[in-house]
């Protein structure tokens, strides 16, 4: 009966392409993706072939030697040598399965000589991707619109799977990750490449991938991570190495100009519309998962900002949690994650929204003098 | 009210007993003083149905929210409270509780004694329990709600990034220890000391054998569950640093410590199922349990090994390589005493006279279904395979495999096996038949679709998902609403059941059964065994 | 297995159970309440008060358990089995608590050998090292932590070493005070128990003393790092074990008193000395690890 159940899935496996299978393994992109592919697909097999013995032999019985039927009880209840039989095939067996997966495993587990190094880091609830000597790095979050999480909006093909600035890596080079975590544990999954690894806040772990076709590769946080971790997906693009070499350039380009553009705002003020719009667009990216859209956090778990001392008292203190975060709490650092000029609007707009209206208005410069004054 | 009645003559029990002093009390006071081990059984089995319905609830709201992608009926964290304290109850409120009320009503009864070793601790085992709960489940309405950190509790989610509730969350969890180790020692005790005479070791029902052993595995692994509790409250509320890098510590060697008691755990859940089929399938078979010896020995490896696999449930952490390949190794070798198992009770009915009641039609359903879960929990254990499973619906099937159509089955097993000789009545066979029936197909419909989803790289503990997992997921849900209905087909049978509608029952309720038990009449006395049997 | 089953005893109902599962229930509550409270606010809130009524409720239930059993005992209903029964209990009990420091030893171990070598760089872990905590170097004692705490180590000469032997010379006294039960040598029983009890106070106020000189001049707090966890954690529980235990020795000094205990039935004293045994070992352990090496 439930054995049948075991038939519709590798007739369908057979019929489905291994690539995007919504019913098994992907067998992915890489060398590796593709040995554990195969491993996998070998021990299914093996169990299969072991349940049809096994449960043939019990079917058997319960078909053909039921009292219904006139069946009576034999007496044998013990045989040594049958005991010894079925100890050693199994042992057999699982030595084969333990050979190729101690082989693959080891190759999985040496991350040496990559020709690219990237430091990712999770954190609550969003990954950051530092390349190591190259002096890139950003911040990755979830794309998908609120509007299409709540079913306001159609769903896309993608529908949480996208990010706003998706992992950026070479084709056919090692690329090693070194993962590590700012708060809680994260784990750093792409299905495509078979690489899953724990980011440990605090330790450093690592592992490493060799793509063989470009492509845009998706995957998600494997580790409970608090309430939005079902939110925080891992976009990797693979590009030919030339064109990635291209992307480094623009986005060593990009980094200069904005440079120059905090350099720029230094020198001026920003208008008050200016700093709230901003403020508000900061505030729901990267504050409203916790704060909540209204300010009035989650009882127990997340504060409240409204009313809070925090964002009614003095400006100091409020520049000072924000860029530095609150030791001990969930309330992190964002002077790496946010400019100036996104901290200066976000500050203004706890400070004047929701009817706090408390009139302080605070401009990158403020904030660059605080950090000099730290 | 604490009457001590001398019993110091062999003569004056078998005739004073049930008139005097020693028959059940009136009203509540009976199941509250009680110290009559088939009192404390009965308190046990209807504290865990409780909670299993309790836990299926919440699972009911978990498959209600993914019934669809998109964040419908509760929030992010409300689920992440619901994935949590679900686990936590099946677990600790429904599946462990269960056992130890068919520890309690069967194995004095199975080694001919008149009751537990320790009767009075027996009774506070069990009343501690539902104070525990009460505390678990009302920490879901504190400000900031209930855990949420998954069962597993890993730190730092459960310690500086948890809510208020934490500090309930771990007393309620010291409790439910103290409970089950008292529970424990109280099996283990009467097994070693309250045997008749003549009952040797090797002539042990399976089932006392087994859950001798379980004790064991509990007292060595509940009291590491208290030490990691407690440093989640010291990390959390006295500023240690136990899983914190800054301090020295790792949020990793929580792991450890969890698994090291979580791992034993499992098997905890486990092996007193083992028993259970290993007494159901000779009786239906009317045949002798093949490899009675292998038997025991398998039980006892499993044991074993359960103490050196803990790490399997954490491949994707970081360990070194050589760590890895040892846990891989050690996990892949428990499937060989699993499966003499399973070749035992397939050997047991091999050549026998088999009819097909409902306690045989569990026990069958355990050991297909069972070794699914186990199958897939050979594949979990390849490391190499593990990084793509790891987290994944996959993982989910799996034990659910292991756990409902495991535990849970052998447990309506065991129900269906015994019941007649609790209540001295036949149960509904019909509805019996049709719990059965419903039970199976919804159970595959629930449990079977998680593994292709799993398998596609859908998460577990996330309240929403992509839409290439949809289709799937509709499926599953209505699985699981129409499983969790057919468990109400279960209740009614129970309440009839209890409430003594049905054919009356001789003391041989099935033909082929043998054992103790079958030698007191049905519904079992009050007091059995007062004077010892021999034993041949 | 043994042959004497038709005498086993089996108690009838029994209020004390309940009782002291309502006193769990509070003292769970109550100290939940508590710890959140102070954590929050720095105030004790009800909690606190929940938590002593569940205390006293405990030890009621104690009281009236154990008299209910003394009660028994005296009156012989209590057969050699039942009296197997209750050493086999006991003796499982402790081993559940041997798993229970077992845990925390098992924390310190790890600790030691494998996250502060692994924190400065140790195994596969140089990036830990080189990227989180570049100036971070193990040693144990952990004198500074990767987040630069630092304190002093506690050193095992003086106040440790004195209560070993405290602790060493109290199995003994004990052992002599059973050896008296077993000759019937009253006298000497209840002197050994007397000296014991002592040696076990003496103990207690030698560890306070300790946990002070350790706050105040050495900085060795509970949030000092692994090193101030694990010893506080170890020593701490010990110390609460110690406590429980001499208070069992006291209950058993007054039964004494009062003239309980036999060469045959004894039970009680007998679990207390286990107990006491126990406790000596863990200190051992202690001492060795968490001072000595
Ligand atoms: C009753 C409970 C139970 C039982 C019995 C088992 C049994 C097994 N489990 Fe399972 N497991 C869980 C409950 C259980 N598990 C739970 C709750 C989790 C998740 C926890 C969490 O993260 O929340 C889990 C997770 C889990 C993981 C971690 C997955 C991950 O998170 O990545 C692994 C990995 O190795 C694993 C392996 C195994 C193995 C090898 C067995 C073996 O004992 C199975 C042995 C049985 C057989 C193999 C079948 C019968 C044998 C034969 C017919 C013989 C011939 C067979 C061969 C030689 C192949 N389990
Ligand atoms: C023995 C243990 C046990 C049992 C019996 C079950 C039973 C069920 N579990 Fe279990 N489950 C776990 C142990 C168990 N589970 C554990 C340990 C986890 C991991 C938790 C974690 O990640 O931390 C988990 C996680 C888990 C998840 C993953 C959640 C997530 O990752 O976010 C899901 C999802 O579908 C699920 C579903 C179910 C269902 C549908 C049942 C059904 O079998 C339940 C059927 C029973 C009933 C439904 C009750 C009876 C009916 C009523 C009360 C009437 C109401 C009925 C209707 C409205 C239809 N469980
Ligand atoms: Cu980050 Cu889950
Ligand atoms: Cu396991």
């Amino acid at each position: 009966m439930a054995l049948v159940s075991l038939l519709p899935f590798t007739l369908v496996y057979a019929a489905e392409t291994a690539t995007h299978s919504t019913i098994n393994l992907r067998a992915g992109v890489t060398d590796i993706s593709h040995q554990v592919y195969d491993l996998h697909m070998t021990i299914f097999y093996i169990c299969i072939v072991i349940g049809l013995v096994v449960f043939g032999a019990m079917f058997y019985a319960i078909i053909f030697h039921r009292k219904s039927k006139g069946a009576k009880a034999a007496n044998f209840h013990e045989s040594i040598k049958v005991e010894i039989a079925w100890t050693i095939i199994p042992i057999i067996i699982l030595i084969v399965m333990a050979i190729p997966a101690t082989k693959t495993l080891i190759a999985m587990e040496d991350a040496n000589e990559a020709d690219l190094t990237i430091v990712v880091t999770g954190s609550q609830w969003k990954w950051h991707y530092k390349y190591l000597d190259h002096d890139i790095e950003f911040y990755s979050l979830l794309a998908t619109p609120n509007e299409q999480i709540t079913g306001k909006w159609l769903k896309g093909d993608t529908y949480l799977l996208e990010v706003d600035k998706p992992l950026v890596i070479p084709t056919n080079k090692k690329v090693r990750f070194l993962m590590t975590s700012d708060d809680v544990i994260h784990s750093w999954w792409v299905p495509d490449f078979a690489v899953k690894k724990d980011a440990n806040p605090g330790f450093i772990n690592e592992a490493w991938t060799n793509v063989n076709e470009p492509g845009i590769y998706r995957g998600q946080c494997a580790e409970l991570c608090g309430k939005d971790h079902g939110f925080m997906p891992v976009v990797v693009k693979a590009l030919e190495p030339t064109e990635f070499d291209l992307w480094m350039e623009k986005k060593k380009q990009e980094k200069a100009a904005a440079k120059a553009e905090e350099k720029r705002l230094l020198a001026m003020s920003m208008s008050k519309e200016e700093l709230m719009a901003e403020g508000e667009k900061v505030y729901m990216g990267y504050c409203a998962a916790c704060h909540q859209q209204n300010g009035m956090g989650l009882p127990g778990v997340f504060p409240s900002l409204v009313g809070s001392p925090a964002v009614t008292g003095d400006v100091a203190e409020h520049i000072d949690v924000v860029l530095n975060g609150r030791n001990g709490t969930a309330m992190q650092a964002f002077s790496k994650q946010l400019s100036l000029k996104q901290i200066a609007s976000v500050v203004t707009y706890e400070r004047n929204a929701w009817g706090i209206n408390s009139g302080d208005f605070v401009q990158p410069k403020d904030i660059h003098q605080f950090i000099q004054n730290q | 009210m604490s009457t001590i009645t001398q019993n110091n003559s062999a003569t004056e029990h078998s005739e004073n007993h049930d008139d005097h002093a020693h028959g059940p009390a009136p009203g509540i006071k009976r199941w509250i003083f009680t110290t009559n081990h088939k009192d404390i059984g009965t308190l046990y089995l209807w504290f865990a149905f409780i909670m299993f319905l309790v836990g299926g609830a919440m699972a009911m709201v978990i498959r209600a929210e993914l019934f669809q992608p998109g964040l419908q009926i509760v929030e992010p964290h409300f689920f992440n409270q619901m994935t949590t304290v679900h686990g936590l109850i099946m677990v600790f409120g429904a599946v462990m509780p269960a056992f130890t009320g068919m520890a309690n009503w069967m194995i004095p009864m199975m080694i001919g004694a008149p009751d537990m070793a320790l009767p009075r601790m027996n009774n506070l085992s069990f009343w501690i329990l539902p104070f525990a709960f009460l505390i678990l489940l009302s920490s879901l309405f504190v400000e900031g709600g209930g855990p949420a950190f998954g069962w597993t509790f890993y730190a730092p989610l459960s310690t500086t990034y948890s809510g208020d509730s934490t500090a309930l969350f771990v007393f309620a969890i010291h409790i439910m220890g103290i409970s089950s180790i008292m529970g424990a020692i109280n099996v283990i005790v009467t097994i070693f000391n309250m045997r008749a005479p003549g009952m040797t070791w090797m002539k042990l029902p399976l089932f006392v054998w087994t859950w001798f052993i379980t004790a064991y595995l509990l007292i060595a692994v509940m009291p590491v569950l208290a030490g990691a509790v407690t440093m989640v409250l010291t990390d959390k509320y006295f500023g240690t640093s136990f899983f914190d890098a800054a301090g020295g510590g790792d949020p990793v060697m929580f792991q450890h410590i969890f698994w090291f008691f979580g791992h034993p755990e499992v098997y905890i859940m486990i092996l007193p199922a083992f028993g259970i089929i290993s007494t159901i399938v000779p009786t239906f078979s009317r045949k002798s349990l093949f490899g009675y010896a292998s038997m025991v020995y398998a039980t006892a490896s499993i044991a074993f090994l359960s103490f050196i696999v803990w790490a399997h449930h954490m491949f994707t952490t970081g360990m070194p390589v050589f760590a890895e390949l040892f846990f891989m190794y050690c996990t892949m070798l428990i499937s060989v005493p699993t499966g003499v198992k399973v070749f035992n009770w397939v050997a047991t009915m091999w050549r026998g006279a088999l009819s097909f009641e409902v306690p045989m039609l569990f026990s069958i359903a355990f050991i297909v279904l069972f070794t699914f879960g186990g199958f897939s929990g050979l594949m979990l254990a390849i490391t190499p395979v593990d990084f793509q499973y790891h987290d994944t619906y996959f993982v989910v099937a799996h034990f659910h495999y292991v756990l409902v159509t495991g535990a849970i089955f052998s447990l309506i097993a065991a129900t269906y096996y015994w019941l007649p000789k609790w209540t001295g009545v036949m149960y509904d066979v019909g509805l019996a038949k049709l719990h059965f029936w419903c039970s199976l197909i919804s159970v595959n419909v629930l449990f079977f679709p998680m593994h292709f989803v799993g398998l596609a790289g859908m998460p577990r503990r996330i309240p929403d998902y992509s839409i290439q997992f949809a289709n799937w997921n509709q499926l599953i849900s209505l699985g699981g609403f129409a499983f969790g209905l057919s468990q109400l087909i279960f209740l009614a049978l129970l309440i009839k059941a209890c409430k003594k509608k049905g054919k009356a029952v001789d003391a041989q309720v099935w033909d082929g059964a043998h054992g103790l038990e079958w030698e007191v009449e049905s519904p079992a006395p009050y007091h059995t065994f007062t004077t010892p049997p021999q034993i041949k | 297995m043994s042959d004497n089953n038709a005498t086993y005893y089996v108690p009838a109902q029994s209020p004390w159970p309940i009782v002291g599962a309502v006193g769990f229930f509070l003292v769970a509550v109550g100290s939940g309440n508590l710890v959140t409270q102070i954590s929050k606010t720095g105030e004790a809130g009800w909690g606190q008060l929940v938590l002593l009524a569940g205390l006293i409720v405990l030890f009621i239930m104690m009281f009236g358990w154990f008299r209910d059993q003394i009660k028994e005992s005296q009156t012989g209903l209590h057969s050699a089995q039942l009296g197997i029964s209750y050493r086999q209990g006991m003796s499982w009990f402790i081993f559940s608590e041997v798993m229970f420091f077992a845990a925390f030893f098992g924390a310190l171990f790890y600790t030691r050998t494998i996250s502060v070598p692994w924190l400065a760089g140790a195994g596969n872990n140089a990036m830990t090292a080189q990227i989180l905590w570049p100036t971070f170097e193990a040693i144990w004692p952990l004198t500074e932590t990767p987040s630069g705490k630092t304190t002093q180590a506690m050193g095992y000469w003086g106040l440790p070493l004195i209560n070993t032997l405290i602790l060493l010379t109290s199995s003994i006294t004990i052992h002599f005070a059973h050896v008296g039960l077993e000759k019937g040598k009253r006298q000497q029983m209840s002197w050994m128990m007397g000296f014991t009890i002592l040696l076990g106070f003496a103990f207690l106020t030698l560890q306070v003393e300790e946990y002070i000189h350790a706050y105040q001049d050495l900085g060795l707090t509970l949030d000092s790092g692994v090193y101030g966890n694990t010893f506080f954690l170890l020593t701490g529980f010990h110390g609460l074990h110690v406590t429980l235990g001499t208070l069992f020795l006291i209950v058993i000094f007054f039964r004494i008193l009062a003239g309980h205990f036999n060469a045959k039935n004894h039970f009680a004293f007998q679990s207390a000395s286990w107990y006491w045994h126990f406790v000596d070992v863990v200190w051992l352990c202690l001492f060795i690890f968490v001072y000595i090496i």
